[in-house]
């Protein structure tokens, strides 16, 4: 009966265990709305909710760390967490290293942003490093300057360095929507990547399984069209 | 912080700016101030061993103990620090759990490198991805003194070995005129002669290594630069406390924070050159001597 007893307890352990499997979930925390640290230092966002709700409908139990945009692949290679969930186009580049999961963002415009409409977008034209907004502008012909976060981006364009900025529109949209005219977008939109998805190491097949069928669910019973219209506002794009 | 901060839409003046400043972010910057200045303090004692060692290393006249301080100096002086900081840090800790990994989980055939990617058994993860995220800041916290152990170590053994050899020859012969053996020479002619000599350039390392700092980041440790340039970057209406580009501001605590400490320094230094040159065959230990007499 003892060893009943004390069999039933290992196995709830073990089970507890299995269970609440720790999964470390890497972001940057320098991309409103996406992902940013708020006034409490906790990390916030559309990802952050989005990511709980994941984590919570897996059974998996999730710490979120941040980490430089440059250094967030090489991070999650060597293990420091188990996911990248930050704002990360699906590429066929990053494709190469890294494992994706369906989008939990559809693909989304990506915009110039001047000082003003007429804004030179053959010129100078900043970008965050290593983003897919880096690589187009590249190949656009325009001279590209990069910079470390978003931040430093728009600064560029507001300090004259820059004519323009590039990135995802969602991201720009709260620097012309809070400029009161200063920024204005520039340029027409473009169609970049595949959408936002989930990053993890290649040899993760059985939780980014558990992830896309949690993103599965989450897209039918239309709470992800829930967050997006909460963080993006009413015109961002639906699945 | 206080109960009145719980609306901040609400709060105007001066009010505001106390809610602001006071807010768990704006606390986490403060924190940081530590962090930069524990990590100073530890690595700093740590990296003067290192150069202690890799310079007496490299005056030895064991051939293979002398190969290793030369290249210690050679290879660490040559690598930018940036490669380094990232390099030696996950050797160490990809390391760490590869010993884990052939000892935790024997049972485990996979391969450790699978293309990219670096797989070991969950048990053998440093620190476990269950624990948490203070251990793991801790943890990054270890491997970043190492880091810069290495790294400022190097530079230091250069500047002792360059001090080494200024400490005046006549001086190590009348030693061995004496009688003492190559060892008490070191020990009691060399090395209390070198430090006045390796001063200047330990202090130029000392002001590099206060502002490295920023290189924290880069294992996940977050700095006072980091969080001046978070803190300070424009924040919009989705944040409690919206502002604009406050960068500047930040940047200027930072600016008082690194006079201060350079002006400290600088007191600090002055006081132990005095110390040092007392006694001393230097020009500026003759000119001591004099004025004393």
């Amino acid at each position: 009966m003892k060893k009943l007893i004390l069999m039933t307890a290992v196995l709830a352990l073990s089970a507890g265990v299995a269970t609440a499997q720790t999964v470390r979930m890497g972001t940057e925390g320098a991309y409103p709305p996406y992902n940013f640290i708020n006034d409490k230092g906790e990390v916030d966002g559309y990802e952050r909710e989005l990511g709980d709700k994941m984590c919570e409908l897996a059974g998996l139990t999730c710490e979120w760390v941040t980490t430089d945009w440059d250094s967030i692949i090489p991070n999650l290679l060597s293990g420091n967490y188990d996911t990248i969930i930050a704002g990360m186009s699906i590429t066929p580049e990053r494709g190469e290293v890294v494992d994706f999961t369906q989008n939990y963002i559809p693909p989304a415009a990506s915009a110039y942003v001047g000082l003003k409409a007429d804004a030179n977008i053959g010129g100078r034209v900043s970008a965050q490093v290593g983003t897919i907004q880096a690589d187009y502008v590249a190949q656009s012909g325009a001279t590209l300057l990069e910079f470390a976060t978003l931040d430093d981006t728009v600064a560029a364009v507001k300090n004259g360095e820059a004519d323009a900025v590039f990135a995802d529109k969602d991201a720009l949209l709260p620097f012309v929507a809070e400029s009161m005219g200063e920024f204005v977008w520039a340029g027409e939109e473009v169609q970049l990547g595949g959408g936002v998805g989930m990053a993890l190491r290649k040899t993760d097949t059985e939780l980014r399984d558990k992830f896309d069928a949690v993103i599965t669910t989450l897209k039918a019973d239309g709470t992800i069209n829930a967050l997006i219209t909460k963080w993006f506002g009413d015109e961002a794009v639906l699945f | 912080m206080f109960a009145s901060c719980a609306d901040p839409k609400t709060l105007e003046g001066l009010n505001w700016l106390l809610c602001y400043l006071t807010t768990g972010k704006q606390v986490l910057f403060y924190q940081s101030f530590l962090t930069v200045l524990t990590l100073i303090a530890i690595t700093a004692p740590i990296a003067l061993a290192f150069g202690f060692g890799g310079a007496l290393a490299a005056r030895s006249h064991v051939a293979p103990l002398r190969w290793v301080g030369k290249g210690y100096t050679a290879m660490v002086r040559g690598v930018p620090d940036i490669v380094f900081f990232l390099f030696v840090p996950v050797a160490l800790d990809q390391g760490l759990e590869w010993i884990r990994h052939k000892t935790l989980c024997p049972e485990w055939t996979a391969p450790v490198r699978q293309g990219s990617d670096f797989v070991v058994c969950a048990a053998a993860k440093l620190p476990l991805s269950s624990s948490p995220q203070s251990v793991h800041e801790i943890y990054g916290f270890v491997l970043a003194i190492i880091a810069f152990s290495v790294v400022f170590g190097a530079f230091a053994a250069n500047v002792l070995y360059g001090a080494m050899q200024a400490v005046p020859q006549p001086q190590l012969e009348t030693a061995e005129a004496y009688g003492m053996s190559r060892r008490q020479v070191s020990r009691r002619i060399l090395i209390p002669q070198m430090w006045v000599y390796a001063l200047p350039g330990l202090s130029n390392l000392w002001m590099i290594l206060i502002k490295a700092t920023p290189l924290l980041f880069l294992l996940g440790v977050a700095d006072i630069v980091y969080w001046a340039r978070e803190l300070g970057s424009r924040k919009s209406a989705i944040y409690d406390f919206p502002h604009p580009d406050w960068r500047l501001w930040y940047f200027l605590v930072l600016l008082v924070f690194y006079l201060a400490m350079t002006k400290v320094s600088e007191v600090v230094l002055r006081r132990v050159t005095a110390r040092l040159t007392r006694g001393q065959a230097t020009m500026a230990g003759e000119a001591m001597r004099k004025a004393g007499a």
